[in-house]
């Protein structure tokens, strides 16, 4: 327990701070609720046409669909990808595993323009060959994000890896079991929370994915936020505040269950 | 021999599906892209040269790395003044900070610019009420330029300068500071003169953490700046997108990389990988 508590003129400037990062979010609240066509704060009147624009539009449950098949089919592949590299490297702890391990969290810390003019090389590429799998298809953006994404799963399953008391590997192994049951039966079970986090990180980070999507997506493949960028960039449509409001609600109702239930577990 | 044999075949197995798969679909079309900057649109240097003599591509670099230190100072600043609560506050202020840090982590970077064009727009919030309130008579121009763009990436990136602040801030040892201030310091001076320097590992990673993300910075700055204050990412988009000069976008893009490689090499100079976490 820290004994040296923040006095009042930090309390001020970090009241300022959190004041400015919420300012943001609270605003789409009020424009989602204007009753005009036009992005504008309301004017005494309220309306809930934006919301229900949003839900009677098929643009927006379609690119909510595919966000989220392009979601899950990414997030398995990078999850499981990553959690075989890390057992390989815990297991076994090979030569070289700094420059591989460095290798592997290469699109997390290339600058994401790079990474994404890099996966359109790629995909054009593949287009030449296939038509259901390469620039603008559902297939493509999976894989593109499954790159993105597979650099933050393999640190979290490393992480949880690092924690595990490896002599209860050593008893394993010495009382005769394979590679296999070893990694099956003692060793996934002890990062399961690890690996659940890896699959979740990996589906939200796909679902808002925008940087690189833009590069690889015209017409067809046409994810949530790629939507969003179009009704931003021409004329901004405040059916994207409907949405907005929406998707901060989730947010914040998802933090505020996992902390109930970090703080009923006990866990830190 | 057998065992140490079965032994690498094993990590050998595990660890190839991700090595190829990253192999194939990131280094492979990387090195594409290296070689589309010396062959298009005809083999040479052609497009470094471009790069060097080119008023505009520099104008956009100079504005890159200008926007990118005043995010750096003012994220830093501001994420100092909340990890400190956030780490030393009391429990109920703690809760607080963490909420204010975490749910703007969270949220998408589209909804957070969106955010920032409903307050700052001419007809958004901040507009609108100083105009009721007579304050104003024509709207501010807040967004669609350097400003708005300035405010966008400062509002993502302080959640990402915060930890590694909050990591130098945790491992401090308190009697320190009891001793500093039982030899009669006062609060201010024990801040700047103990406090501060103590955490000076955590306030240059966070410090390179910030400035290398704006430096590739893409969403944020094409909605914020309205096309009127374009970045490195976004002018990668135009040469790529609207005026097919892929050799250019190519050789930008390896520019930038060289040079956000060599300040994180900077950045493990100064700072170990583990502090940052």
């Amino acid at each position: 327990m820290p004994t040296y508590r923040p006095g009042p003129v930090s309390l001020i400037l970090a009241g300022l701070v959190a004041l400015f990062l919420l300012l943001p979010l609270l605003a789409v609240i009020p424009v989602s609720l204007t009753p005009t066509r036009m992005l504008a704060m309301p004017s005494g009147e309220l309306s809930l046409r934006h919301y229900r624009a949003m839900i009677e539009d098929p643009r927006w449950i379609n690119s909510i669909l595919l966000s989220i098949r392009i979601g899950v089919v990414s997030s398995a592949f990078s999850t499981v990808l990553a959690l075989c590299f890390s057992l390989g490297v815990w297991m076994f702890q090979p030569r070289f595993t700094a420059a591989l391990v460095g290798f592997v969290l290469l699109p997390m810390v290339v600058p994401p323009v790079v990474s994404a003019i890099t996966l359109y090389f790629l995909l054009t590429s593949i287009s030449g060959v296939s038509s259901f799998f390469g620039y603008d298809t559902w297939l493509g953006v999976a894989m593109a994000h499954a790159v993105m994404t597979v650099p933050f799963a393999t640190v979290l399953i490393l992480v949880s890896l690092s924690q595990l008391d490896r002599r209860i590997d050593l008893a394993a192994r010495g009382l005769g079991a394979t590679v296999w049951e070893r990694a099956t039966r003692i060793i996934m079970p002890n990062i399961k929370f690890g690996i659940i986090t890896a699959a979740l990180l990996s589906f939200v980070l796909s679902w808002e994915e925008i940087g690189v999507t833009l590069f690889i997506t015209s017409v067809n493949a046409i994810t949530l936020p790629r939507l969003m960028w179009m009704g931003l960039r021409d004329n901004i449509d405040p059916a994207i505040a409907a949405l907005s409001v929406i998707l901060i609600i989730i947010t914040v109702l998802v933090l505020v269950v996992r902390s109930v239930v970090v703080r009923l577990r006990g866990a830190p | 021999m057998k065992a140490y044999f079965s032994d690498r075949m094993g990590a050998a197995l595990l660890m190839a599906p991700l090595l190829l798969f990253l192999g194939a679909a990131y280094a492979w079309p990387f090195f594409g892209v290296v070689n589309w900057s010396f062959t298009l649109p005809e083999p040479g240097l052609g497009q470094y040269g471009t790069l060097l003599s080119d008023p505009l591509v520099q104008s956009v670099f100079v504005r890159t790395l200008r926007i990118a230190a005043i995010v750096t100072i003012v994220s830093v600043a501001a994420a100092y003044a909340i990890t400190v609560v956030w780490v030393r506050g009391t429990p109920a202020q703690r809760v607080v900070a963490e909420f204010c840090i975490l749910v703007p982590f969270w949220i998408s970077v589209l909804t957070r610019a969106f955010g920032w064009v409903a307050l700052l727009s001419n007809r958004g919030l901040f507009n609108t009420w100083l105009q009721a309130i007579g304050f104003i008579s024509e709207p501010l121009t807040l967004v669609r330029n350097e400003f708005g763009v300035i405010v966008g990436m400062t509002h993502f990136l302080i959640p990402f300068a915060v930890f590694p602040l909050a990591s130098s801030m945790r491992g401090l040892d308190d009697r320190v500071l009891l001793a500093a201030r039982g030899l009669g310091s006062s609060r201010m001076r024990t801040f700047w003169s103990v406090f501060v320097p103590m955490t000076r590992s955590g306030i240059i990673g966070s410090a390179l953490i910030v400035f290398v993300f704006s430096l590739g910075f893409f969403v944020t700055p094409a909605i914020l700046g309205g096309g009127r204050s374009v970045m490195i990412a976004e002018l990668i988009y135009l040469r790529i997108f609207q005026s097919p000069d892929w050799g250019l976008g190519a050789a930008i893009s390896v520019v930038l990389v060289l040079f956000v490689g060599a300040l994180m090499a900077l950045l493990f100079r100064y700072v170990r990988p583990k502090q940052l976490i």
